[in-house]
């Protein structure tokens, strides 16, 4: 008989399928941070040393936070650190942060991040909100005035730009080290926008000269890392599109629902309202729409669910830089929707083969 | 004064009128409870938790004053299923069970006495006076109330074989991921 | 379809399925080959959907090929025929091909090596006989779905001819990744095929037959459409390659556009579904009398050193088969049909049955196994699922014990196809935990019908002791009463005779 041979097989078996498209969770992180890189190393010329220790900070800080909640917990923590959520979380921080600000805002956001926003909700994939957009809401509303103080781009050698020691001054010092160099501040354009309107200031005059709009795609001006060349961050959105790890439902939703009540509100009355174009290249818009609100874990999974969370992220974008108290809300619509996932999810699940969307199934075709 | 004893009094009525409600609607619940478990529960009446009977068993668990892991025939696998009706989470790794057992009879020592026959709560045993007794396995629940009565001990309690209709595939193992980027 | 449908369709429009590597050449292209007769055939008696064949030859007993060995029993279930001339060394246990490496009843065959057949009759032309006449004739056969779910095939022919069915689909879509044995059947025994068809549109009475192969076989739908030259109604249609496009609703919804309700079948819209090899059974059976004792299996993998398609009598070892293509490493993984749906095999000892359409032998790389990481939620699952289930929902239930919940995401309409373990990042076992809670809930539902049976059995026992009392009860109430009467009786004799003592 033929029976007897004993098995590992029979200890534990493996199921089908015995194939597998190769993907692996590092490797999709990988590819989006590569996606990320040209913006990001443009970031890094345009707002020289400063910006890159502060990003430097945030990543190392986020991977300290997530290691550390693993050790707490009891879980090694190599593992987990080597699958790049953490890295990637604390990254986009970093791009959401003023280049110059201060080395304690990147150490508090990366740990707030990883820590607060992602570990205690149970790990990679269990939070329920963007960690990186909790992190950054949380540093606005505890630093605003260390959150809203932005810079104008003083590149990588032209002159007057900080060399590696002067930016870890500033870095580190902050502001006292900062102030030596007040020619530079400035602000972004949508917060200039706002301070001017809210003086009494139209648009027409408050956005001549220096904050012109149109430098906008080009990154010439303040903003954070990730909000000042629309036009990589969108580059890099696309190559994400074009590698299958997202898909055009979200950016697109987003920037749509931005951009159509932009164009309508600056048709009414161009005085207190920015253009479409400006909306959809300033701020956080790009970033917010190819690599925010397209986070797997917080986003939603069907097609359809994810048009009208994108809809809905640009939308509240759109309402809060309009009447809200920010001049940016990008974030703050991110996380908004980010609690709507879970209803969306209910409402908008696929329809089975053979039942209609209410799971009934199918009447036969006559 | 009135105004506030009046409406005291109306809230404690409406209040009052609630719980009663409530009270009655609570109980039907746990009659229906106690059905759903005992409907759970194998149903041989064999005496084997102390309670008389499944029934007795089921409302006894209902009612919290028995655990799950009361009911010897039922095992781990009625334990975990009870501990999902009523809700509640436990660690099962700690009771011992070898899967399910019923009865059955070494054919060579049976004298053919019939005492077993009598106890069985299913009749799954066939067999008359002096004639060799056989289990009839679909039946038998695995109340083991036959093995004692047996003079010649020619009962034993065995495990169900799993065959291949019967096979379950395992719950999968997680383990955690080695440190890799490709 | 309603409005809102077709707005949701717009929206979201069905690209179920994946794309894995089809991994078919060259194996496919090489040209088939036969088995060299083993010495032991080991014939299970379980290679179909239903009960187990009762065996009806005694050890010692020599046989021919193509004998009776045993006799389907009940009303699902499927003849086993000798597949070589011999004597039957063994009736008993041997390992199935089943992950579970558990094992089951099979005949042991010690082959005299003539392989001589034994007289199967006269053919006659099937379509002079009745249709029900097809179909037993088939039964007789032993022929099962060759597809792999080895469902009786005389018991569905006769399940179309009562649904009145008008369309016959013969699956040669062959969309697992690796096997080329329907491919290979196609190029080699096209006619023959086809004219299974014909046989069973006579048996089913359907009007029409349609052809669905899949566009990565040109070879196999050329020769099929030049061997239904001339038959109008059948027709060879090729679809696109994509996984699962052999599962039976899929393929029927791409050829007829139309979809299965949940819960029904295709016969319910006037369609039967047969593989392609089961019409080359159905030839065999009903033009040469030869009844179903070898297939044709994909030999593939990595690790084979001369892959392609083998002639394989029901019941060679798969040790025997491995040995005829050669190794040329250890493989990591033995897989039974295809990388996506085949079973993991315990080891190499383990019987070719009917419904094995492949064997491979898999490198480590190509298993491709790692250790699963958590869900990122990345949604890659729901988007390859082709029956629009949420697999990351499921799993997540499944694995904190929430079965009930698994099943209110859709769990029972899960065609265990694999695609979404196949695309997961984090390499979680998705399909492995739906095996597991599919099982659980058999199990659980076995359970619960065995526990009412028992409750059953313990009224009626009840009963039986109440009515045994009672009769007791009447017996000795009735002697009482007869015993009382006697007494009245003698006491009233005796009154009687005193009273005449005293006149
Ligand atoms: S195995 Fe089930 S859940 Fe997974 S893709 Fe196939 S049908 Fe969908
Ligand atoms: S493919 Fe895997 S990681 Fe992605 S959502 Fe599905 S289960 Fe989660």
């Amino acid at each position: 008989m033929i029976s007897e041979s004993a098995s590992l097989a029979a200890a534990a078996p493996i199921a089908s399928p015995h194939a597998h498209a190769g993907g692996r969770v590092s490797l999709v992180m990988l590819k989006v941070m590569a996606a990320l890189a040209p913006a990001t190393l443009f970031g890094f010329w345009l707002y020289g040393w400063p910006a890159i220790h502060l990003w430097l900070i945030t990543v190392l800080f986020a991977l300290l936070g997530e290691a550390f909640s693993l050790r707490v917990m009891g879980r090694r923590a190599l593992p987990v650190l080597m699958d790049g959520s953490a890295l990637l979380t604390g990254w986009l921080l970093a791009l959401s942060l003023p280049p110059w600000a201060p080395w304690w805002i990147g150490a508090t956001g990366g740990l707030f991040a990883t820590i607060v926003a992602k570990q205690l909700f149970g790990g990679l994939g269990q939070n329920l909100f963007n960690p990186a957009m909790v992190a950054r809401v949380a540093l606005l509303i505890s630093f605003p005035v260390a959150m809203t103080q932005w810079t104008a781009p003083l590149p990588l050698g032209s002159a007057g730009a900080p060399d590696f020691i002067h930016g870890l001054q500033i870095t580190l010092g902050g502001l006292g080290a900062k102030s030596q160099l007040d020619a530079v501040s400035s602000a972004t354009l949508l917060g200039h926008a706002k301070t001017e309107l809210s003086r009494g200031l139209d648009l027409f005059h408050s956005l001549a000269g220096e904050h012109a709009p149109t430098l906008s795609p080009v990154g010439a001006r303040a903003g954070s890392l990730g909000e000042t060349s629309a036009l990589l961050i969108a580059a890099g959105g696309i190559a994400m599109i074009f590698m299958g790890l997202i898909s055009w439902h979200i950016p697109l939703a987003m920037l749509a629902a931005i951009a159509v009540p932009a164009a309508i509100g600056h048709a009414v009355d161009p005085a207190r309202h920015l253009d479409a174009a400006s909306h959809v290249l300033s701020g956080a818009a790009m970033l917010g729409a190819f690599f925010i609100a397209t986070d797997y874990v917080t986003s939603p999974n069907t097609r359809t669910g994810q048009l009208v969370f994108g809809a809905g992220c640009g939308f509240l974008t759109w309402v809060i830089r309009t009447w809200g108290g920010y001049p940016e809300g990008v974030a703050f619509a991110v996380l908004l929707m980010n609690a709507l996932t879970p209803a969306i999810d209910r409402l908008l699940k696929p329809r089975i083969y053979g039942r209609d969307r209410k799971g009934r199934p199918r009447e036969p075709a006559p | 004064m009135i105004a506030a004893i009046l409406s005291l009094t109306l809230l404690g009525a409406v209040l009052g009128f609630g719980l009663g409600i409530a009270a009655k609607k609570f109980a039907v619940e746990t009659d229906a409870r106690v059905a759903e478990i005992a409907a759970l529960m194998p149903g041989s009446n064999c005496g084997q938790c102390g309670f008389p009977g499944c029934a007795g068993a089921a409302a006894a668990i209902a009612e919290g004053s028995a655990t799950v892991t009361v009911c010897p025939p039922g095992g781990k696998a009625l334990a975990g299923a009870l501990a999902a009706k009523l809700g509640i989470s436990i660690d099962l790794s700690g009771v011992a069970d070898a899967g399910p057992k019923i009865a059955a009879i070494a054919e060579e020592i049976c004298i053919g006495c019939c005492r077993c026959v009598k106890e069985c709560p299913t009749d799954a045993i066939v067999g008359a006076a002096k004639q060799i007794h056989a289990v009839m396995r679909e039946a038998c629940t695995g109340c083991g109330n036959c093995i004692d009565r047996c003079p010649t001990e020619a009962m034993k309690m065995e495990p169900v074989p799993v065959t291949l209709q019967h096979w379950v595939w395992p719950k999968p193992v997680v383990t955690e991921a080695e440190p890799s980027w490709a | 379809m309603g409005l809102i449908e077709k707005f949701f369709a717009l929206l979201e429009p069905q690209h179920w399925g994946v794309h894995p590597d089809d991994h078919k050449r060259p194996a496919a292209d090489a040209p088939l080959r036969s088995l060299p007769l083993p010495e032991r055939l080991y014939i299970p008696l379980q290679q179909h959907i239903g009960a187990a064949a009762r065996p009806i030859v005694l050890v010692g007993q020599s046989v021919l090929k193509g004998q009776l060995l045993a006799e389907a029993q009940g009303a699902t279930s499927a003849a086993i025929h000798a597949s070589t001339s011999g004597t039957v060394a063994a009736i008993g246990d041997v390992t199935a091909p089943h992950p579970s490496g558990l094992p089951f009843a099979a005949i042991t065959l010690a082959a005299d090596g003539d392989d001589r057949w034994a007289d199967t009759g006269t053919a006659v032309d099937p379509f002079a006989l009745p249709p029900p006449e097809v179909a037993r004739r088939v039964a007789a056969a032993g022929v099962v779905g060759l597809g792999g779910a080895t469902f009786p095939s005389a018991l569905k022919l006769g399940l179309g001819l009562k649904a009145e069915i008008h369309t016959l689909i013969i699956n040669g879509g062959e969309c697992e990744p690796y096997l080329s044995c329907d491919d290979r059947l196609m190029r080699d025994f096209a006619t023959e095929t086809v004219d299974g068809i014909r046989i069973m549109l006579h048996a089913t009475g359907a009007k029409q037959a349609l052809v669905g192969i899949e566009d990565n076989k040109p070879e196999a739908i050329a020769a099929m459409t030049a061997a239904a030259q001339g038959y109008s109604e059948i027709a060879i249609r090729p679809v696109p390659a994509r996984y699962p496009m052999g599962s039976e609703k899929h393929l029927f919804s791409e050829l007829t556009g139309t979809e299965v309700p949940a819960d029904g079948r295709t016969t319910d819209l006037g369609a039967l579904v047969h593989n392609v090899g089961t019409a080359w059974a159905v030839h065999e059976a009903l033009r040469n009398n030869r009844p179903l004792v070898e297939r044709i299996v994909t030999v593939n993998g990595g690790a084979v050193a001369r892959p392609g398609n083998i002639r394989v009598p029901v019941g060679a070892l798969v040790e025997d088969v491995l040995a005829f293509v050669g190794l040329r490493e250890e493989p990591a993984r033995l897989v039974m049909g295809g990388p996506m749906m085949g079973s993991l095999l315990p080891h190499r000892r383990v019987p070719v049955v009917k419904g094995s359409s492949g064997i491979l032998a898999l490198t480590a790389v190509e298993a491709a196994g790692f250790d699963p990481g958590p869900c990122i939620r990345c949604s890659s699952c729901v988007r390859a699922c082709p029956v629009g289930l949420l697999p990351l929902e499921m799993s997540a239930r499944i694995a904190n014990g929430d079965l009930d919940g698994a099943v209110a995401f859709g769990l029972k309409d899960c065609i265990a196809c694999g695609c979404c373990s196949f695309v997961c990042p984090s390499r979680i076992p998705l399909v492995h935990y739906f095996n597991h809670a599919k099982g659980e809930l058999a199990a659980q539902g076995r359970a619960q019908l065995r526990n009412e049976a028992a409750k059953r059995l313990v009224a009626a026992r009840a009963e039986r002791l109440e009515r045994d009392a009672r009769e007791k009860a009447e017996v000795a109430a009735r002697r009482k009463a007869e015993r009382a009467a006697a007494k009245a009786a003698e006491a009233a004799r005796s009154a009687a005779a005193s009273s005449e003592a005293t006149t």
